[in-house]
């Protein structure tokens, strides 16, 4: 195959922050707060570059829908191998509503006019947990899809998929223009060289709006609050396998 | 005199709108069994008031429907019988749900949160053209759920404003509904022509005499602690004294200690058991977003420090390779 890999790559609050909760409850405080690329994302990016260096696909191009700052995640991506960025701007009231529904819009508007053969995403984001914009963008498009993927071949005119399930693993054959979404075990992420990095800040970002892919970001979801979950109260410590056992017996979990 | 007639009327129009609920659960199975999450997710469906019917589509439905039909709280049992419905493809389900939403025009169209509900689910809503709901953990009102974020560190209450409301329920978060005193009755669905864009070739499950890990009511979770494959054995037996289904942290499955559909996780299952014992597991945000809301927890480690001590009800610390079979011995008495 000689076609075009569109990656999309999401700039969420570091994995390794604990995070807060606004005291007014309207949301999580991300202001001054560490911002990486969505682990999965980086994972998509792995696979597509692969796919290039194993020179079965030509370009790869890295699109993020978000605010300015959402350009550094496109950057990474560059550093990584992607060949060319794709910023869809989005800021201010639109950014808080955007969600699935409408990146897929994006997504799906994108993959048409690239022309893209393969659409590679990360099977979640976890800052809102969704996992369902792989399968959105795949149905406006009314592509297959190859969801939580932790193997992907590439055979003439389709896409061998190694799918992690609930019971195990399953393998599916679909056609392509395809959508994958990248499970944890799909590679190992490379990091950034600081030489790629540096070459990275000439490759190409364009500037895209919404309205100009004839996107509506209109939301009917609506967040009434945001609040913490229930705190579990302290446990106690034992001495001895034996306390441990007692313990449990009397409130008669074993 | 205005304001009463309006209250009155909008009570009426709620009323109204009350009685129209009707929920679709795409019930999830394997030709020859219901897969236990759907009835989790009948259980909600009952919570929004309307009247609940399930499809069970596949390529062979007479003993997945004959389970269903007598299931407490489903009223009706849509059947599509097809050989494309192999392997449970989204490609192939999706033009089917369309089809039956366009004819009986559910308010609401539900899934448990697995693989194949996450899979399924979102495709289903794009096609709609609505926004989804994930893995929700409560039901406030038809309309309005609780789910949440940020690897279960917020809550998130949504407010969803779409015709259709399709959403994904974590099963844990609801109880299964009865599966006996139901009488649903069947009816068939034409599937519509297949559309052949994807196939499905196999399956390689994991193979285990134990329990399911995610409706289990012991879990006994493994890290990277175990240090090898081998040790997991002590865990397993430790399981087989407490009919445990076994699990993992993301650090035992990418060391290749166990396959990673045992892992417990953001990432991968959600369990709620009455009891969870982690053992030489430190406690990460992503592991706890996956157990934090088992009914009592016990953490075996020689780490004092490591965070899974903060939500632990028992905390033991202590070498793993000494307790654990110290345990296993202590509850063969």
């Amino acid at each position: 195959m000689s076609g075009r890999v569109l990656v999309g790559v999401k700039r969420v609050i570091d994995y390794a922050v604990k995070i807060r909760v606004k005291p007014d409850h309207t949301g999580v405080v991300t202001d001054g707060v560490k911002h990486s690329m969505n682990p999965f994302c980086e994972i998509a990016v792995e696979e597509a570059v692969k796919l290039k260096e194993k020179k079965l696909i030509k370009e790869v191009v890295a699109v993020s829908c978000g605010p300015q700052q959402s350009q550094e995640t496109i950057r990474t991506a560059l550093a990584m191998g992607a060949d060319r960025g794709i910023h869809v701007e989005v800021s201010g009231k639109d950014y808080e509503s955007l969600g699935p529904l409408q990146v897929s819009k994006i997504l799906a508007a994108l993959a048409k006019s690239e022309e893209a053969q393969l659409v590679i995403l990360g099977k979640q984001a976890i800052d809102d947990d969704c996992n369902q914009t792989g399968q959105m963008t795949a149905a406006l498009l009314d592509w297959p899809q190859g969801t939580f993927a932790s193997e992907v071949s590439l055979e003439e005119g389709k896409v061998k998929v190694v799918r992690e399930i609930d019971g195990g693993l399953e393998t599916i054959r679909i056609n392509t223009p395809a959508v994958l979404t990248a499970d944890l075990r799909l590679n190992t992420p490379r990091y950034a060289t600081l030489p790629n990095i540096m070459k990275a800040k000439k490759k190409k970002i364009t500037n895209v709006k919404p309205a100009d892919l004839g996107v509506d970001l209109t939301s009917r979801l609506e967040v009434l609050s945001v609040d913490e979950p229930p705190q579990r109260q302290a446990g106690i410590k034992v001495e001895t396998v034996e306390d441990l056992v007692s313990k449990l017996k009397e409130v008669g979990k074993v | 005199m205005n304001r009463v007639l309006n209250r009155t009327t909008l009570k009426n129009l709620t009323g109204f709108i009350q009685r129209f609920q009707s929920t679709l659960v795409v019930a999830e199975h394997n030709n020859d069994k219901l897969t236990p999450i759907t009835l989790n997710a009948i259980t909600a469906a009952s919570k929004l008031g309307g009247d609940v019917t399930c499809l069970v589509a596949g390529t062979n439905c007479a003993k997945v429907v004959e389970q269903i039909s007598k299931v407490q709280g489903v009223k009706k049992i849509l059947v599509a019988q097809h050989e494309s419905y192999k392997g449970g493809l989204p490609e192939e389900l999706t033009p089917l749900i369309l089809e039956t939403q366009k004819q009986f025009n559910f308010t609401h169209i539900c899934a448990g949160a697995s693989a194949f509900g996450k899979n399924l689910l979102p495709r289903v809503a794009a096609k709609l053209d609505v926004a989804p709901v994930s893995d929700i953990i409560e039901i406030k009102s038809p309309d309005t759920f609780v789910r949440t974020i940020y690897a279960g560190n917020a809550l998130s209450t949504v407010k969803c404003n779409e015709t259709v409301k399709v959403f994904s329920v974590r099963g844990t978060a609801f109880e299964a509904a009865p599966t006996e005193g139901g009488g649903a009755a069947s009816e068939e669905v034409a599937p519509p022509p297949p559309t052949g864009i994807s196939e499905w070739i196999e399956q390689n499950l994991t193979k285990s005499e134990r329990p399911e890990l995610t409706s289990a009511k012991v879990v006994v979770s493994g890290g990277r602690g175990l240090k090898s494959g081998e040790n997991f054995k002590l865990l397993y037996d430790l399981a087989d004294k407490l009919n445990a289904a076994v699990g993992a942290s993301r650090a035992a499955v990418d060391a290749g200690f166990v396959p990673n559909d045992m892992q417990v996780g953001q990432t991968g299952k959600i369990v709620a058991p009455e009891l969870y014992i982690a053992v030489g597991i430190s406690g990460a945000i992503q592991h706890l977003a996956g157990m934090k809301d088992s009914k009592t927890i016990v953490a075996i480690n020689k780490d004092p420090e490591a965070p899974i001590f903060q939500v632990a009800d028992y905390g033991l610390v202590a070498d793993l390779f000494k307790a654990v079979p110290e345990m296993t011995e202590a509850l063969s008495k």
